[in-house]
């Protein structure tokens, strides 16, 4: 069998979905070549139509959606000329499937090893006792821990990374021609990210797999795939090996996919502090604490970026700065003056001076409001405008955030998600005031989108000279618009200076594992961290 | 959809595309809405509406009235009694009637009461989640612990049937659902940031109750006031039917079914007798079907699912 | 596992799975403790003239004064309870208060020789209708969560959405007019004893099994059908078909293990419900049994009766809840493997 067989081939794929009484198309006429160990990736935003096309090259279409064109050959059969018996013997055999949630997608009444081998020994491809045989060597391929014993665990009984490979596992328990990875990492931390992204791609290639990796994170997929397809609105954008498109991408908008790297900040003078955070200890409820001794100086007018993984009490610290979460121990010194812990002992002025923008604009919003009365209650209720002076302030807050009077009587479900954000960042500016804590405001976005946020709240940072805390998991983020950087871990803060000082080595150990698992826009990247991980 | 761009090429934020829904009256959205109800939505709200019509003219819809008693007892159908006359000599057309005003009266009247104990309570419970809520949601565990008309029965039976206690005894022990599912929303909603924003603002309590929190359950309430309405017309139509629940003379579905039972052997000589107990109780049945069509429909509306309990 | 170590002062490794059950068992012994108070304290509540109301206006000052006194009205209410509590756990509910009268003739009787027959018809009753009503529910919402917007669901559907909105009644007299008085099928007056024999039991108790399997049949399937289709929505069920695994073994591999608890309180709901259902239809059908006894009791407001009625029906909805949360916490892969 030569490695240039063709083992997938879709043709002017269309997709329709129901939604809203009707039927929208999904996939407009997509097609993909596949050979024999071969790996696409498929990139592209939300609502892309992404893993639709994925479990498309199943022969699979979600409830609520139908194929209505084209055709799908996977090595010489037409799966959409297939019944479900005959595409049942296909699944789990010759195609498998890997989810983006594996806790979901494992059942939670079955053993890890009997899920594993279940296709494979359903089909009839091994026995009872070959398959498991293998599924430990399949354990071991994926470097996961105890391999001959994990399998006996159930699913809750074991992390979300090793669960990933454990479904990773049984996606190749069979030995198939084709893999579908559906947003394997999306839901992982980057340090565990690179644990499962290597273990991927090294039992890919040891088996010589094809596979399709589905992702929303062009550096992840440049480690993955041979080639890469971006696709927008069902469309392909543009198609080309890995390399080439990294080098040199010919369309616009597979430029703006990477566009917040392009931001760049100039370093800033030194400057006194607007908030210190003095040895605070926090915890929720009598349990476990989630700040432990925590020191900050955030600097006037500048942006001090707060980094670390998910329970490093990151966004715990956001809390005890605005009172939600009253501090243990420790105080917090605004302008001089220390803040009272809690939020009902806090002056109206207190409140006024310390803003808030969250990571969701979808929740952040009362959907029955209108902009009018979302960003019209803060200059009434500190300011005191009512009515016409009210509406004349609404509106230049409007244009401060490059919307206009279009928007006033618009609901939050009206608003495109960089819209919503924009909403929320105008009611943050409608209380005037010196400092807003930016909790991921732009993970819940798009690329493109985030690129405009950030850019606008830098320019309202210049034009206003407000202090910004930002929140965020997001290096690149990082690396475009802070000055400081606070890196945190289990509650501590490992290291805080200067952006420039802290991306400079020496690292402490856990600040050089965060920065160094952040995938970089170089398909070698994985490769280099894989050699001098080991060496 | 479309690239968000400006004429001259560059990324504008106004101009990403969204669904902007057309700006209407509150009229032209009623009748937009209604127009794409199915049959059955339309007949549960003509069933709906017939029911308050006569039972706000009974007394000019009605022939005689609601205790009037005729000399003649099991009159059989005619012109002057269109069902008949009862055990007493009253007649049924018009106590069918009168019983439309006095059942769902009572009915609605311990649903509002009902949703104002429970409704209250739980919102209370949902914000403050303190010792207020760990009490009341105990103590609603332990009254929901016993089947609601056995309790019923048992306070009746202490209290006495009149129409005053009978309201009051299931009202509350309706409010134990209301305050559970009020409080069950509500904590939806209270978790929500733009919640958190509004504390972090500084609103008092009754602002975020009423501006943040009550808008956001109110489909849910609503749909849960017409089952509530259900269960307790049905509840107190069975306490009636037992001869627990609304008393003579006044004239009640339940207590009419109870009161013309015994007209059911008689089928085989005079159909129309054996009809008169199904009468009003195929009365309450349609009222129910009626109200259970339109919240299945309103809750189709509001959020594409159907709570199945 | 903090309630042994308070007992026994040492570290003893219990299943986490026992411990939840027992927190389980204690609450539900709480929840009955609590209940027996609620209705212990209903002779509290009652008005001071009560003992004139038992007895008839002719009677004595002395007379009344002596039936307060073995009420036991002259105690603390606490001393009271205890000793109620003790009589009740050992199937003493004291004495009805029909067959009193002024004179102090005291032809009352013993509440537990009142129940005690009755409380074996409905249990027959009830059971009869459960034997039909939980598989028959289980396989209409069952089949018609898995051929779901078929015409077979939509008319199983509407057909229920209507049956859950008739009193129990209408349904009983529905029943009565077409196998009763118009085909004489079946009995209208179902009329038993300890003497009737069992199929003859049976044949007379069918009508009413019959209105109340109606009425439990459509909650319970509709609850049952929604039950499925939520567990249906997994993925882990969506990740099995991409696994090529039969319809077949989807369901009974994969949906079936995490379908219990779900089922098993549909199931514990509706027979609670049936409890309070077979109070209606035992009326209507003249059905000897213990909600016929409890109405009558209400109406003649003979309180002892309806205390013992009260503490049944409430102690039976009570274990049956308990049954079922027992049942799922037992069947909880997350509990019964825990980390």
């Amino acid at each position: 069998m030569s490695t240039n067989d063709v083992i997938l081939t879709m043709r002017d794929v269309r997709i329709d979905g129901f939604s809203d009484d009707r039927w929208h198309q999904i996939i407009k006429g997509v097609d993909i070549t596949l050979r024999r160990g071969e790996i696409l990736g498929l990139i592209g935003e939300s609502g892309a139509g992404k893993s639709t096309l994925g479990l498309a090259a199943m022969g699979f279409a979600r409830p609520g959606c139908k194929f209505v064109g084209g055709s799908i050959e996977f090595d010489g059969i037409d799966l959409l000329k297939l019944n479900n018996a005959e595409l049942r013997t296909l699944h789990g055999s010759r195609i498998a499937y890997v989810a983006q949630s594996a806790a979901a997608s494992f059942n939670p009444a079955h053993r890890l090893i009997n899920q594993t081998i279940e296709a494979t020994v359903s089909h009839g491809i091994a026995d009872q006792t070959t398959a498991k045989q293998d599924a430990v060597q399949l354990y071991t391929d994926l470097q996961l821990p105890d391999p001959d014993s994990i399998g006996e665990r159930y699913p809750h009984q074991v992390s979300g990374g090793q669960l990933q490979r454990v479904m990773t596992a049984m996606a190749m328990s069979s030995r198939p021609d084709l893999i579908i990875f559906d947003e394997p990492t999306t839901a992982l931390d980057v340090t565990t990210q690179v644990e499962v992204l290597t273990a991927m791609r090294a039992i890919v290639e040891k088996y010589n797999t094809a596979a399709i990796y589905i992702t929303h994170d062009l550096a992840v997929v440049a480690q993955m795939a041979d080639s890469i397809k971006v696709l927008r609105y069902g469309e392909t954008v543009e198609d080309a090996p890995t390399r080439d498109m990294m080098s040199e991408p010919k369309q616009a908008y597979t430029q703006s996919l990477w566009a917040v790297r392009s931001i760049e900040k100039p370093p800033q003078p030194q400057v006194d502090s607007i908030l210190e955070i003095n040895h605070v200890d926090a915890s929720y409820g009598k349990s476990v604490k989630v700040l432990n001794d925590v020191n900050i100086k955030v600097p006037r007018g500048q942006t001090i970026a707060i980094v670390g993984e998910s329970g490093s009490g990151k966004s715990t610290t956001a809390r005890a700065i605005t009172g939600l979460l009253p501090p243990l121990t420790g105080d917090i010194v605004f302008n001089g003056q220390p803040l009272p812990a809690a939020l009902k002992n806090r002056t109206k002025s207190q409140l006024q001076s310390i803003q808030m923008i969250y990571q969701m604009a979808d929740t952040a919003m009362n959907p029955r409001h209108t902009v009018r009365d979302i960003i019209g209650r803060p200059l009434n209720f500190y300011l005191g405008l009512t009515g016409q002076a009210q509406d004349k302030k609404v509106m230049e807050l409007l244009h401060l955030i490059e919307l206009d009077e279009s928007f006033l009587d618009r609901y939050p479900s009206e608003l495109s998600g960089g819209q919503k954000q924009r909403i929320c960042i105008a009611r943050a500016l409608a209380a005037e005031p010196e400092l807003i804590i930016c909790d991921e405001v732009t993970s819940a976005l798009d690329q493109i989108v985030q690129e405009g946020i950030l850019k606008l709240l830098l320019r309202l940072q210049e034009e206003l000279g407000i202090t910004y805390i930002f929140i965020t998991h997001d290096i690149a983020t990082v690396r475009a618009i802070a000055d400081q950087v606070v890196v945190m871990f289990q509650g501590k803060v490992v290291e805080q200076g200067d952006k420039q000082e802290i991306f400079q080595p020496p690292y402490p150990a856990y600040t050089e594992l965060l920065l160094s698992s952040v995938p970089e826009m170089n398909p070698d990247w994985l490769t280099q961290l894989q050699e001098k991980r080991a060496g | 959809m479309n690239t968000p761009t400006t004429p001259n090429g560059g990324y504008s934020a106004a101009n990403e595309v969204t669904m902007v829904k057309a700006r209407r009256t509150f009229v032209q959205n009623l009748w937009r809405t209604l127009k794409t109800a199915p049959p059955t939505a339309w007949f549960g709200m003509l069933v709906i509406f017939l029911y308050l019509f006569v039972a706000f003219f009974a007394p000019l819809l009605a022939p005689h009235g609601q205790a009037e008693v005729f000399p003649m007892a099991y009159a059989p159908w005619s012109d002057e009694f269109r069902l008949g006359t009862d055990a007493l000599g009253r007649d049924v057309f018009s106590r069918l009637i009168y019983g439309a005003r006095n059942t769902i009266g009572i009915a609605v009247a311990t649903t509002f009461l009902a949703f104002l104990i429970g409704g209250s309570l739980g919102l209370m419970a949902a914000i403050s989640r303190n010792w207020l809520d760990q009490v009341l949601s105990r103590f609603v565990d332990v009254l929901m612990a016993i089947p609601s008309l056995i309790f019923a029965l048992m306070l009746l039976s202490i209290f006495g049937s009149s129409a005053f206690n009978l309201i009051c005894i299931i009202a509350v022990l309706d409010a134990t659902r209301v305050f559970r599912l009020t409080r069950a929303v509500a904590l939806n909603v209270v978790v929500m940031d733009y919640v958190e924003a509004a504390k972090l603002r500084g609103e008092g309590l009754v602002w975020i109750m009423r501006r943040e929190i009550l808008p956001n359950i109110m489909p849910p309430l609503v749909a849960e006031f017409g089952l509530r309405f259900c269960f307790v017309f049905l509840t107190i139509a069975a306490l009636s039917f037992l001869g627990l629940g609304i008393q003579p003379p006044t004239a009640d579905w339940g207590s009419m079914v109870r009161e013309n039972a015994g007209l059911i052997q008689f089928a085989e000589y005079d159909l129309t007798a054996a009809l008169t107990p199904m009468i009003p109780a195929a009365a309450i049945a349609l009222l129910t079907v009626a109200v259970n069509f339109v919240v299945d429909w309103f809750l189709h509306q509001t959020s594409g699912l159907r709570d199945e309990h | 596992m903090f309630i042994f170590n308070l007992v026994h002062g040492v570290m003893i490794h219990v299943h986490p799975i026992l411990t939840t059950v027992i927190q389980r068992l204690g609450l539900g012994l709480l929840t009955l403790f609590v209940v027996s108070i609620i209705i212990f304290s209903s002779l509290e509540f009652l008005p001071g003239d009560f003992g004139q109301a038992v007895l008839g206006q002719a009677a004595l000052p002395e007379t009344v004064e002596a039936f307060r006194r073995e009420l036991g009205l002259d105690k603390p209410p606490i001393e009271r309870y205890i000793s109620w509590v003790g009589n009740v756990i050992s199937g003493d509910l004291g004495t009805s208060f029909s067959g009193r009268n002024s004179s102090g003739v005291d032809r009352s009787r013993d509440v537990w020789e009142l129940i005690q027959p009755r409380l074996a018809n409905t249990i027959f009753l009830a059971s009869m209708t459960a034997l039909i009503a939980v598989p028959l529910a289980l396989a209409l919402g069952i089949t018609a969560a898995l051929y779901r917007n078929s015409i077979y669901d939509r008319v199983v559907n509407s057909v229920t959405l209507t049956t859950i909105s008739f009193p129990e009644f209408f349904v009983a007299y529905i029943l009565i007019l077409v196998f009763s008085t118009y085909f004489k099928v079946f009995p209208s007056l179902a009329n038993i004893s300890d003497a009737t024999p069992f199929l003859e039991k049976i044949y007379r108790s069918s009508l009413p099994a019959l209105a109340l399997t109606l009425v439990i049949v459509a909650h319970m399937m509709r609850m049952t059908r929604a039950a499925i289709i939520n567990l249906l929505a997994s993925p882990y069920i969506e990740m099995a078909q991409l696994k090529g695994t039969s319809k077949a073994k989807v369901i009974l591999h994969h949906a079936l293990p995490n379908a219990w608890a779900p089922i098993v309180n549909v199931i514990a709901f509706n027979l609670a419900y049936l409890v309070v259902g077979v109070v209606v239809v035992e009326v209507v059908f003249v059905y000897p049994g213990l909600g016929q006894l409890m109405v009558d009791a209400v109406s003649s407001r003979d309180i002892p009766v309806v205390q013992g009625c009260a503490l049944i029906f409430a102690g039976t909805y009570i274990l049956l809840n308990l049954f079922a949360d027992v049942i799922s916490i037992i069947t909880n892969p997350r509990l019964l493997h825990p980390r």
